[in-house]
């Protein structure tokens, strides 16, 4: 690991004007090493601390954000909406009693999210902001082109934990559980810039698929910080499931990750359905055909099949990672009828 | 001192506690009297804590890590980023000159791999160095801090030449795949100590057909059924939570070498031949370890470079292997595919068994697949063929039973299909065609724990998840080492110490031989102070090969017995009595009816010396052993494992979990109960992570390794451990002063094959590739979808 300085920061003022690049620039290079004159921020630094022992990332500044009030807590909105701000650790996002209530498949994407002590001090907005944990991504060796080289090594080498959906030129995961169930929330982004810019975008627009950008997943811009996710306010029966299977139980990543909110009416009707696919694309991937099969429908173990193979219908599984299409049609299945009885 | 002549002595021996007979044994002069069943004892075979328990859950314990000497640098190696490719030149100066760096030397003859006979020419390109494989060691920093010793290595230049390569196991079997070696390698074959000379075709090295027997043709002519599966292993790393670690300190008086080792003696010797020195000057010193599994028998490259650094900057070095080196170039268990065919008569009685192996341990030899097939069950007929493949990998090394848990995974499977074609019940099979006594009483008492009677047929389990249940056996040799040693001193306060250059690798050696020492003495474990870890003491045992107990125990209690002779001695006049009539008991010596007496303290008291201390080799086990080759031995028993697990299969996900194991093991007497179960606790999570989860990863295109790191290389946790019961056999035959033999490796074999069994029991299809990942389960159930593959 490099010698890097260490700056603390405790407001959001001093924050936007201290950092000048975000962890994806600052991994980006044509000779393969990264820049050393970055400066970054540090939330939880769980990431950043891997990404940095490995050598592929060497700040030359580190802006802790552990002190700044004003990103922690969990508020609801008058209007009935959520407010998590970023430096809300994991741990404290699955506790809470307002989230455990309305919002189960949020809470159990965190829960299943690294290990118990990781949640401890990883938090939501690093967690979103993570980078993908692709082997050749995370290999010094590999210069691929997520960080400026030429080719994705997963297209022709060992593929059997990447994406089966979107892979345009990049065959990662997105790496956040956590944001496979906010997509199917339709949660939003907050974001501030410097001079105090503040701007909300939905989160589907907020991660970026290889075609708009192959060197990042996010529209996070350098000197911005993630501030808040912002949950909508549910309809009256609203109900969500998620569901995660890594190949091992413990602290492992996902090989598939599903989450479903469901708004029903007249009991097992379903007004409006949102599937959700993680560790199944570049980014959280919305299984619209799924959706459109389950709206206006009452759910059956038969409907769930039949959504389950709309979700699958458009993959495209590289050459070691097809078995992971029962995985995700069981998973998918499973957890849209877990929410339907959840009610 | 001896007490007496040789002389025969009469032994408890069986399965206690339901059927101990009495046998007469010769006994050499010297030894200890004989020890009478655990439930008889006070404290051996009694589940004594850890000594060095509450040093280690404090923190408190020294690891090698944690050796921190004046002046002490920090050592680094460079490492080859190329699969193959030769070293056209290397250049220092940079290094050299790099700030705080105090030596800089290349690596050219690294041991630990296969070696290739003398080249014929001595030309340039003889006598430049070639890298084998990513991780290769090239070149060793020495600096006075981490950070300058990491630095140096960057500006070290090399000019590789890269060469073609291969790292796929079927790829390197191909007569024009890029070779590994240039030149035929010497040394024998896949897990072979000696034998005949053995062919080589590029980087195929064999077949060799030794331990082949009968006529198998012939057995197979016999036979009503065979049963035939071609089975596939993967290669699995040690994964030791302590990391390798050395310091070593050159200095003109001699060397001595703080190292994470399971065997401080063979590194001392390896050591002293290395750089000229002789035994005298070489010390090697181990305090707290976490973990060998095979992985630190020698002295690796790391600690060589260490010594040679020392040597040449005229100060300690340090060197600690991070996570990437440990699991690129620590050693690891090889892959294997092993093709096997077995016949049987209607009855079970075997045939023949023909096992057709190759795998590759990289560019090391060594991946035979022991000797399951070869032994287990009673076949007169039984031919072998092995070979090593080299690839452009990482060498593999002894890990925790080499050879045979991957022959368990093949054999044992092939026995559970014959039972079920021939209808018998895979416990009744092996009550037909396993002649071992201890296993038969294994399968009894773990079916009974087990509830093996409520197994039902292959699949029978409704709905997505089933559960399912198998057994599986494994046999290992009852080993032990005879140049091991113990000393027990008594000191003028009534103090003991016991001396071994044995190490306690984590296994509690050092407790058992507190017990040991304290038994025969008549005081508490907590009496006894016990020193390990150093040459400077006594020979002590290797630990590996399960022998540590069965080689130190033995000596232990004869130099207690001995020296508390000498003391009997001392004390007997004052006592007014001989010798002969006294016995030290709770604290005591004293007459054997307790009439006279003084406490043990008050009898060392009246030491004339200071005090006064006995020595004790390890013995040939009484009868003899059944082989014996320098100081490897072993006895005329084995030692016999059965292993019961139940596993639930989501047959939609392909996610196995293991819910249940039983393991009934068998180590001759038990020494510690608490210890023995922590060790196949350990040996069953090993076999359940090796089952399941554990795959080392090369691209078969760059020849990286993807998952050096414990993050995508998957080992069991918390969460994947199943529900363990440990039923010990305690095995009594007579054989040494303590009947005690090793458990380490034995607890290892059984598991993933039982495992399978289950699978197959649970899901109706046979799984014959580990790891049995979802990707494996889901193609065996024929689940895998074949459309719009690209890529």
């Amino acid at each position: 690991m490099n010698s890097f300085e260490w700056v603390s920061v405790s407001s959001l003022a001093e924050a936007t004007s201290a950092a000048s690049d975000t962890v994806a620039n600052a991994m980006r290079s044509q000779s393969g090493q990264p820049k050393t004159e970055a400066i970054i921020l540090k939330a939880g630094g769980v990431d950043l601390l891997d990404l940095m022992k490995e050598g592929l990332l060497s700040p030359r500044r580190v802006i802790n954000l552990h002190s700044v009030a004003e990103l922690r807590g969990i508020v609801e909105e008058p209007n009935g909406s959520i407010r998590i701000g970023s430096m809300v650790t994991l741990a404290q996002l699955a506790e809470h009693p307002l989230l455990r209530a309305r919002y189960p498949a949020l809470v159990d994407a965190a829960n299943q999210s690294a290990s118990p002590q990781i949640r401890q001090v990883a938090t939501i907005g690093g967690n979103l902001l993570q980078r993908p944990h692709c082997w050749y991504f995370r290999s010094l060796d590999h210069h691929c082109v997520r960080k400026g080289g030429e080719a994705c090594f997963a297209f022709t080498g060992e593929n059997q934990y990447h994406a089966i959906f979107g892979h345009n030129g990049c065959a990662i995961v997105h790496p956040s559980t956590c944001a496979t169930a906010l997509v199917a929330f339709n949660a939003r982004i907050e974001l501030a810039g410097a001079q105090g810019r503040k701007r909300v975008v939905a989160i589907e627009d907020f991660f970026l698929s290889p075609d708009q950008d192959i060197e990042r997943e996010n529209d996070l811009k350098p000197g911005e910080i993630l501030t808040a996710v912002l949950l909508p306010a549910l309809k009256q029966d609203t109900r969500s499931a998620h569901m995660r299977q890594g190949e091992l139980e413990s602290f492992d990543w996902p090989l598939a990750d599903v989450a479903v909110v469901l708004e029903m009416r007249a009991g097992r009707v379903c007004e409006r359905a949102a599937v959700v696919l993680g560790a199944a694309a570049p980014v959280p991937y919305r299984a619209r055909e799924a959706e459109a099969f389950l709206a206006g429908k009452q759910i059956s173990d038969q409907g769930a099949r039949g959504a389950a193979r709309a979700a699958l219908a458009r993959a495209m599984p590289l050459g070691g990672n097809a078995y992971k299409l029962p995985i995700f049609d069981a998973l998918v299945r499973r957890c849209i009828l877990s929410a339907t009885n959840r009610g | 001192m001896a007490a007496g002549n040789e002389h025969d002595q009469r032994y408890a021996v069986g399965f206690d506690p339901s059927a101990l007979a009495e046998i007469e044994r010769r006994v050499p002069a010297g030894e200890a009297a004989p020890l009478a069943p655990n439930a008889k004892l006070t404290w051996i075979g009694k589940p004594v804590a850890r000594i060095d328990g509450r040093a280690k859950v404090t923190g408190a314990a020294q690891f090698t890590v944690d050796v921190k000497l004046p002046g002490m640098l920090y050592g680094r190696l460079l490492r080859s980023p190329h699969p193959h490719a030769r070293v056209l030149a290397l250049d220092f100066s940079a290094a050299a000159r790099y700030p705080g760096v105090r030596a800089v030397l290349a690596l050219d003859e690294p041991v630990g791999r296969a070696v290739e006979a003398p080249a014929d020419s001595s030309g340039p390109e003889a006598a430049q160095r070639r890298v084998l494989y990513v991780g290769d060691v090239v070149a060793g920093v020495a600096a006075i801090t981490p950070a300058a010793a990491d630095a140096a290595l960057r500006v070290i230049k090399v000019d590789y030449q890269p060469l073609p390569f291969v790292v796929d196991l079927e790829a390197a079997r191909q007569s024009d795949a890029p070779a590994v070696f240039q030149r035929p390698v010497q040394a024998y074959a896949a897990g072979m100590q000696s034998g005949p000379p053995v062919p080589q075709q590029r980087n195929v090295r064999g077949p060799n057909h030794s331990g082949s027997r009968g006529n198998v043709e012939e057995g197979f002519a016999q036979a009503d059924v065979a049963i035939e599966g071609e089975f596939r292993t993967q290669v699995q790393t040690h994964c030791c939570l302590e990391a390798h670690a050395v310091v070593a300190d050159w200095r003109p008086e001699g060397l001595t070498v703080h190292l994470s080792t399971q065997y401080i003696a063979g590194v001392r010797s390896e050591l002293a031949q290395a750089f000229g020195l002789p035994l005298s000057r070489v010390r090697v010193v181990v305090g707290a370890m976490g973990g060998g599994f095979g992985s630190k028998l020698v002295a690796g490259n790391y600690v060589r470079a260490a010594v040679a650094l020392s040597r040449r900057a005229g100060a300690p070095v340090r060197i600690v292997l991070d996570r990437r080196e440990e699991q690129l170039d620590s050693g690891n268990r090889p892959a294997t595919v092993q093709k096997m065919r077995v016949g049987a008569k209607r009855d079970g009685a075997l045939c023949a068994i023909a096992l057709d192996t190759y795998g590759t341990a990289g560019v090391a030899l060594g991946a035979g697949v022991g000797f399951v097939a070869q032994g287990l069950y009673t076949c007169e007929n039984f031919s072998i063929a092995q070979s090593d493949v080299f690839i452009n990998a990482g060498p593999g090394c002894s890990m925790r039973a080499p050879g045979n848990v991957p022959g368990a995974f093949a054999l044992e499977q092939i026995i559970d299909e014959l039972a079920e074609t021939l209808g018998m019940d895979p416990l009744t099979l092996r009550d037909r065609i396993d002649p071992n006594p201890v296993r038969r009483e294994e399968r009894r008492r773990g079916a009974e724990r087990f509830g093996w009677s409520r197994r039902q047929p292959p699949g029978a389990d409704p709905g997505s998840v089933k559960r399912g249940v198998g057994v599986a056996q494994s046999h290992w040799g009852a080993n032990v080492r005879t140049n091991s040693s113990c000393e027990v001193r008594i000191l003028r306060d009534g103090s003991v110490e016991i001396f071994s250059g044995t190490q306690d690798i984590g296994t509690g050696i050092g407790t058992v031989l507190a017990q040991v020492v304290a038994e025969e003495l008549g005081l508490r474990p907590a009496d006894i102070v016990v020193r390990i870890g150093d040459t400077d003491f006594p020979a002590g045992a290797v630990s590996g090969g399960s022998s540590a107990t069965a080689s130190l125990t033995p000596p232990a209690r004869n130099a207690a017995y001995r020296v508390l002779r000498e003391l009997f001695e001392i004390v007997a006049p004052a006592l007014g009595t001989s010798p002969e009539s006294l016995v030290a008991r709770d604290g005591r010596i004293a007459l054997a009816d307790n009439r006279r007496g003084m406490t043990f303290r008050e009898a060392a008291a009246q030491l004339r010396t200071e005090r006064i201390s006995a020595v004790a080799g390890r013995s040939d086990d009484y009868g003899g052993f059944a082989q014996k080759s320098g100081d490897r031995a072993s006895a005329q028993r084995m030692l016999g494992g059965v292993q019961f697990a139940q596993v639930a299969v989501d047959v939609e996900t392909g996610i196995v979990r293991v819910e249940r194991v039983v393991a009934a093991q068998d180590c001759g007497r038990p020494m510690n109960p608490r210890q023995i179960e922590s060790q196949v606790h350990g040996g069953i999570l090993m076999g359940l992570s090796y089952a399941l989860y554990e795959n080392r990863t090369i691209d078969r295109h760059t020849g990286h390794v993807l998952n050096a790191d414990l993050e995508h290389y998957k080992i069991a946790r918390s969460r994947e451990t199943p529900a363990i019961e440990v039923i010990i056999l305690e095995n009594y035959q007579g054989t040494s002063a303590t009947d005690a033999y090793g458990i380490a490796e034995p607890s290892n074999i059984a598991t993933a094959p039982a495992i399978a069994n289950a699978v197959y029991n649970a899901i109706g299809v046979r799984v014959r590739q580990l790891p049995m990942t979802p990707a494996t389960i889901l193609a065996a159930l024929g689940r895998i979808p074949t459309r719009s593959v690209r890529g």
